[in-house]
């Protein structure tokens, strides 16, 4: 496939991903934070986040196993949740903390467990499309292109 | 005590506030919140430290460092952004500190205003966000 093919590829992806909610504007404000003095920023902050959420999710994971669930503990790690996901654009994973963080309000053990199952949902797809948009852009520079970067509002 | 070696000299004064450059100090307890506003805020020209919870900020600025601009998460392990807010205007310290958090509760956000704060805004910083702060203290300095 030649470098233009595999371009446009890329920007279709990202906006696939743009208008499905998967991503937003600050995502875009994180690729243009990457520079030739910072060429594996946008890939190591992804990186970062999902290895704090994995230990996130774990750690939810085994308080709301807990026979008598400390609901402060479990707040806190999904408020974290939340915070994070925000700041690199991981929307659908910020919605899901914010209904988690209700049911946490009310001390429903049994909703915040389906809450917690549908962040990993969100989480396992957030990091498979983001892991493909960065194959994506291996491609592309690999073949000496360089990587088209979407304008906001398009 | 983890604290930044390059941001204090022997004689106590701060060598990230160089002149004509806004020197600025982020704290949050989340790596990749730190490591975004870090780059956000660099490439903005701003000489940019970190410190990982409250207490490490309210440790740099008792070893002598100064900045222009802190931004402080609210919520962090150690101390918390109230309290070292609260520590680090009973210092004495008059630098605008700018409060970022995730929560939306009026309630929560009045505290931490009232515990000493300039501003507070919601997390993620943006360009437009902190804009309008950088031209405040840039006109105050």
């Amino acid at each position: 496939m030649e470098v233009g093919q595999m371009q446009r590829r890329l920007l279709d992806y990202t906006k696939t991903l743009l208008m499905e909610g998967f991503l937003d504007g600050q995502f875009l404000q994180l690729q243009q934070l990457q520079d030739e003095s910072n060429p594996g920023f946008v890939v190591e902050v992804v990186s970062l986040f999902f290895d704090d959420s994995e230990k996130l999710l774990n750690d939810l994971t085994s308080a709301l196993d807990q026979p008598s669930v400390d609901f402060s503990r479990v707040d806190s790690h999904v408020h974290q949740l939340k915070g994070s996901s925000s700041s690199i654009d991981a929307q659908r994973i910020k919605n899901a903390s914010l209904a988690f963080r209700n049911f946490c309000e009310e001390q429903n053990v049994e909703a915040c467990q389906r809450c917690l199952q549908q962040i990993k949902q969100e989480y396992y797809l957030a990091r498979n499309n983001l892991e493909t948009l960065f194959r994506l852009e291996q491609q592309i520079v690999a073949a000496g292109g360089s990587i088209p970067m979407l304008e906001m509002g398009f | 005590m983890n604290v930044s070696e390059k941001t204090v000299r022997g004689d106590g004064t701060n060598n990230s506030a160089t002149r004509n450059r806004v020197s600025v100090l982020v704290v949050d307890d989340d790596p990749t919140i730190r490591t975004i506003h870090k780059a956000l805020l660099s490439s903005m020209g701003m000489e940019v430290e970190v410190a990982s919870d409250g207490q490490q900020a309210v440790n740099l600025h008792q070893m002598g460092a100064s900045y222009n601009l802190v931004f402080m998460d609210m919520d962090m392990p150690v101390m918390d952004g109230l309290q070292a807010t609260r520590k680090l205007r009973a210092m004495g310290i008059k630098t605008m500190i700018v409060g970022v958090t995730s929560r939306n509760f009026g309630s929560d956000i009045q505290d931490f205003l009232q515990a000493g704060l300039n501003y507070c805004i919601v997390k993620p910083l943006t360009i437009e966000k902190v804009t309008p702060l950088i031209g405040e203290v840039i006109r105050n300095m």
